[in-house]
């Protein structure tokens, strides 16, 4: 037998043992263990802010750390920084490329990132000295395009590619300091755990992979959908790790129990999962998906407990607040909602 | 030569494979119990699940003031 062929072989049998390893660990489900929970009543939420400005699809958003702020991409060109509640643009920052699909707030306030079709990360400082806003660093070394991009700090920041890898960057020298391959398809989407130790990345290999970010190394692989992930977040207590995919489903997998606990699904939904976003408690699963709609989930139950309906075109993005007060949904539409 | 190239990718792959099984596992009853107690321990600080009063939402339309 051939080396290729042996290796073949190895790579099979411990797939099989993984999954029966996963098997032994199944001792119920989740369904059942939350069989004594009363479902969530229905969630109506109202959209109390429009946020408006931008003359073109709205491709990402994402909140400040101190739930007012919130930061928004868009093929018009621009980066907004807007005050949600006073619907005030605090800045308006022009790109040099157009196309643009991800954007990220630094947990401090004082960096803002874009990137896209460039294959670059864009590091923006919004507290410099003369008050104007100008890039402070371009982080290039992807052959793919930037899906997404998460800050550490105001140093570090981890970036997602069509390229199928993530990277960590030092933002200071612009220089790749880790590079995460493993994923045999696009990376969409990237998501840091509460204490900032992992990352989870979600792929157009159908899987999403936990990341040691100091080691370099992938921890664990979790299938299962049956199409490209677009969407990806932690449970808020960094246990377990919600994947949103084209196939129209979200699912929920635990980190420990290393598989999948549940899928949100219903036949009724047929449009593929474009963002995602929890609640505080993580009881509320938001998804947002390509029928201009976002579904609200209990996600213990697994039953649709609400629908937000109001933009006119894709939701392409959806964040909740640190202090889990609003959420955000932004839309090809290109109009960016605030709900509770 | 691309043959071996590929045995390079299968062997990371294989690796990675062989990593990814032996790592520790809790079973799904504690895990769930765990994301449960979770759940319900945070339900009363999180917003969007329990409502709010209109003076404690941010979001809220204000109230018109009048000059007295």
């Amino acid at each position: 037998m051939g080396e290729m062929e042996e290796l073949r072989k190895e790579m099979e049998n411990l797939k099989d043992q993984i999954t029966a390893a996963r098997k032994t660990f199944q001792d119920t489900t989740l369904q059942e263990a939350a069989s004594g929970v009363t479902v969530v009543g229905r969630v109506q939420l109202k959209t109390r802010k429009t946020l408006r400005g931008h003359l073109a699809k709205i491709y990402a958003m994402h909140w400040g750390t101190d739930s007012t702020l919130c930061v928004s991409a868009s093929q018009d060109g621009k980066l907004i920084v807007w005050d949600s509640i006073t619907t005030n643009k605090v800045n308006a920052i022009p790109l040099k490329s157009s196309w643009v699909m991800t954007c990220a707030y630094a947990p401090s306030g004082n960096l803002v990132a874009c990137g896209g079709l460039d294959n670059m990360c864009s590091i923006y400082n919004l507290k410099g000295k003369d008050g104007n806003v100008k890039v402070m660093r371009e982080l290039a070394a992807h052959t793919g395009y930037l899906s997404c991009c998460r800050f550490l700090s105001d140093t570090e920041i981890i970036t997602s590619s069509g390229d199928c890898t993530c990277v960590l960057w030092d933002i200071e020298t612009g220089t790749e300091k880790m590079v995460f391959a493993g994923h045999q398809g696009d990376c969409m989407s990237l998501g840091v755990s509460p204490d900032f130790k992992f990352f989870i990345s979600g792929a157009c290999d159908f899987t999403a992979k936990l990341w040691d970010i100091r080691e370099a190394q992938c921890r664990q692989t979790f299938s299962g959908h049956e199409s490209d992930i677009n969407a990806i977040g932690f449970f808020p207590n960094g246990n377990a790790v919600i994947t949103g995919s084209d196939d129209a489903t979200c699912k929920l997998y635990d980190l420990r129990a290393d598989q999948e606990l549940i899928t949100y699904q219903d036949s009724s939904i047929m449009c593929g999962v474009t963002s995602l976003a929890a609640s505080k408690s993580g009881r509320l699963l938001l998804a947002g998906h390509d029928d201009f709609n976002v579904n609200i989930w209990d996600m213990l139950k697994s039953e649709r407990v609400g629908v937000l309906a109001g933009h006119d075109n894709r939701v392409s993005c959806i964040g909740v607040s640190s202090d889990g007060m609003a959420c955000c949904t932004g839309s090809w539409d290109s109009f960016l909602k605030i709900w509770n | 030569m691309s043959g071996s190239s590929s045995i390079v990718s299968m062997k990371k792959i294989v690796q990675q494979l062989r990593f990814e099984a032996g790592i520790n596992r809790v079973k799904v009853s504690q895990a769930a119990a765990d994301l449960q107690q979770f759940c319900l321990q945070h339900a009363q600080q999180d917003p969007l699940l329990c409502g709010m009063s209109t003076s404690n939402n941010p979001f809220r339309p204000q109230k018109v003031c009048s000059f007295l």
